[in-house]
């Protein structure tokens, strides 16, 4: 039978992806350009009995969100960069307490209210550094519908697996772009439930890591009766502060994303092999620089396309790598230089990197690129 | 009145008084900062001293 | 006789970390009582707080316990008793953290009437961080932060909640514990958003510092200033100055409760 196709626009196929992945929870508020998820739900969850639920303001949906998760269910809100400003306590909540869950971001410019209806990828920084205290974090930035339906997924996927919020990032160009989409069936695209716990309710301690670096989640409602807290806290869940314990449970939670960066990480390399500059773009961008890749070819430049999807962690790896074999990496991003600096850091001075941005609400335009790319080789 | 044994949880008296103060039969009296019991056969079983404990270190029992 | 309090604590967290004197125990004392006198399961039991002294409240208790961020126990318990209705919520706070910080959590679920019980311990302070004024310090009282007397007016929590449309609002002291878990149980049985207000003391932070000698004196102010409402029917205005009333201050069994209301959502959109 062939696939169910439909004209999507990148917010209707992110809240279809979530719906893929077994979501039956939203918390949101209202927040220009990612409404359309939150709309998109609300007319679907409750056929499937799931809960669709406009709170307040946006710290009131990110609690609304952890609080759906710790019952069990897979949850979801969609925001903007302001609205993530405001949940960035309860992100770190999240972190801490390692409760699943997922926070779509569909970027404008900023700071502040900055232009709400304009395409933005200013808070690439904020995904990794927004909230306060040490703290591992994933962050997807898909650039296509297609693509914002399967990183939903697997942002649900890795939310589950690694117990912890995951962000999903694309900006307003993708977020109200319409494109053709297939539907994967049923069982074609991975759909990670929650490990467990493998105890009985009376030796269960929500973050003993004996077995693992993440430990079993148990559902409140369930057999399991457990405390849940933002304060530092032992393997049992209650605060302490014991400074060995502290230090562990903190490192851990650090290094479950970091140890298992081979399964988070994704990206995809077009024209890299033999390329003198490599162009380092994400989402809508990126779609600009594979156009400028194939322009510049044409005039004879080797260039190339590096386009992380997990943009967190940083791909650290392969960007090095690229950094020794290319003269160039030019970071193009709607942005003053954010990712840029990550680019920076890792190419320790092996080759030339220089950044091209734009913030006026304007897209990162293909000629603008190819110009950079001139300039630096 | 009689036939109560007052119950002191030492590890979790604060020694506030509360019990001393609101014990209408002036069955308690306080030893510095911990609560004692020099009168328990006045004791008429009120439970004022355990219910405002906010400690959970009094317990009036039916002997 | 002795009230088996221990089986609802878990075991070795007491004492609690409360002052000597505060009467935040008292109010768990009541909320236990409540939880059994209801038969709540308390593996289905979630108790939700925010952050602050009363907010330690839910780790000493043996349930799904939920110690949330400051002033968000309101929005975190949203989510539970949204995705699982089935589920018994109780919230539980300050006047701090739920007044100030969170108070645009406490007037929404009041206003959706979503059925929890919220506990809330008004001691008139911020008593974790030093006794800083809330918003229900007593104009001209003294706080760490205003030291030439509070400019501030104060919120009424209960006739907050009843504006914002909690449908069960009622109010007691820590000085009338009885009247703490019957009050509570009435809040557990309603069907909607319950505010149980409880008039508390802090002797360390509040009470030092305005006039109050001792634990004693403030337990003695909470006797004296509390006025049950039928007997404040046949009070002058002039008696009843400087007093608060307490007891069951509204109730509407009328008004939807969320859950059910979001339930009908759930049949229209499967077409039923």
């Amino acid at each position: 039978m062939a696939k169910k196709v439909a004209l999507l626009q990148g917010n209707e196929a992110c809240a279809q992806g979530a719906l893929y992945a077994g979501c039956t929870f939203f918390g949101g508020y209202p927040i220009t350009p990612s409404t359309e998820v939150a709309e998109v739900l609300s007319v679907e969850l409750p056929k499937i009995g799931g809960k669709f639920i406009q709170m307040e303001d946006e710290i009131a949906a990110m609690a609304s969100v952890i609080g759906a998760s710790l019952t069990g269910a897979k949850a979801i809100t969609a925001t903007s960069g302001p609205g993530v400003s405001l949940k960035q306590e309860l992100i770190g909540y999240a972190c801490i307490a390692e409760v699943p869950c997922v926070i779509i971001n569909v970027m404008r410019g900023g700071p502040s209210t900055g232009m709400p209806t304009g395409p933005g990828q200013s808070d690439v920084m904020q995904a990794m550094w927004g909230t306060h205290g040490d703290h591992a974090a994933i962050a997807l930035v898909p650039d296509s519908c297609q693509e914002i339906f399967s990183e939903t997924v697997r942002a649900f996927n890795l939310a589950e697996k690694y117990r912890m919020p995951v962000q999903v990032l694309y900006d307003e160009i993708v977020g109200h772009m319409r494109e053709r989409i297939e539907f994967p069936e049923p069982g074609e695209l991975e759909v990670f439930d929650r490990e467990a716990p493998g105890v009985g309710p009376e030796d269960y301690k929500p973050y003993d890591s004996t077995k693992g670096q993440v430990p079993p989640l148990a559902a409140f409602g369930s057999e399991y009766k457990y405390h849940v807290t933002g304060l530092n806290k032992a393997d049992d869940g209650f605060p302490t502060t014991k400074a060995s314990l502290v230090d562990a449970e903190e490192r851990r939670q650090i290094d479950k994303v970091l140890d298992n960066i081979a399964d988070i990480e994704s990206y995809e390399e077009y024209l890299t092999e033999d390329a003198d500059v490599v162009i380092w773009a994400y989402g809508s961008t990126s779609r600009s620089a594979r156009y400028a890749v194939n322009e510049l070819r044409k005039e004879g430049i080797k260039a190339g396309l590096f386009r992380p999807i997990t943009l967190w962690p940083f791909p650290e790896k392969r960007t090095a790598e690229l950094a020794k074999q290319a003269k160039a990496i030019v970071v193009a991003e709607m942005n003053l230089g954010q990712m840029v600096l990550e680019v920076e850091r890792v190419a320790k001075g092996n080759c030339v990197v220089v950044h091209e941005g734009r913030v006026d609400g304007d897209p990162l335009n293909p000629g603008q690129i190819m110009t950079k790319v001139k300039e630096v080789l | 009145m009689s036939g109560a044994r007052l119950e002191i949880i030492e590890r979790n008296c604060k020694g506030c008084s509360i019990c001393v103060e609101f014990c209408p039969k002036n069955v308690l009296e306080m030893d510095v900062f911990l609560v004692t019991v020099p009168r328990p056969e006045d004791c008429i079983k009120c439970m004022q001293c355990e219910l405002l404990c906010p400690d959970f270190a009094i317990k009036v029992h039916d002997e | 006789m002795a009230y088996d309090y221990e089986k609802s604590i878990r075991p070795g967290k007491l004492p609690h970390i409360w002052c000597p004197g505060c009467g935040h125990g008292i109010v768990m004392k009541g909320l236990i009582r409540a939880m059994d006198t209801c038969e709540l399961d308390r593996k289905n039991t979630a108790i939700v707080s925010g952050i602050g002294c009363a907010s330690r409240l839910p780790g000493y208790l043996d349930a799904c316990t939920l110690h949330t961020a400051h002033g968000r126990a309101a929005a975190f318990a949203t989510g539970v008793k949204m995705a699982k209705p089935e589920m018994n919520v109780i919230c539980c706070g300050g006047d701090g953290d739920g007044t100030a910080i969170g108070g645009n959590h406490f007037i929404h679920a009041c206003r959706r009437n979503i059925d929890m019980t919220y506990v809330l311990m008004n001691n008139y302070i911020y008593g974790m961080t030093g006794g800083q004024f809330s918003p229900c310090t007593p104009t001209g009282d003294l706080a760490s932060t205003t030291p030439y007397g509070n400019p501030d007016p104060i919120f009424d929590i209960s006739k907050l909640a009843i504006g914002a449309g909690a449908t069960f609002v009622a109010r007691t002291t820590a000085a009338h514990p009885r009247e703490i878990d019957k009050l509570i149980v009435k809040g557990i049985q309603h069907k909607g958003m319950a505010i149980i207000e409880v008039i508390d003391d802090c002797p360390t932070t509040y009470g030092r510092r305005n006039k109050f000698r001792s634990v004693i004196d403030m337990m003695k102010r909470l006797k004296a200033e509390a006025v049950p409402i039928k007997a404040a029917a046949k009070m002058t205005a002039e008696q009843l100055e400087g007093k608060f009333l307490t007891g069951v201050l509204f109730e509407d069994t009328e008004k939807p409760e969320y859950t059910a209301q979001y339930a009908n959502v759930i049949k229209k959109a499967q077409g039923a």
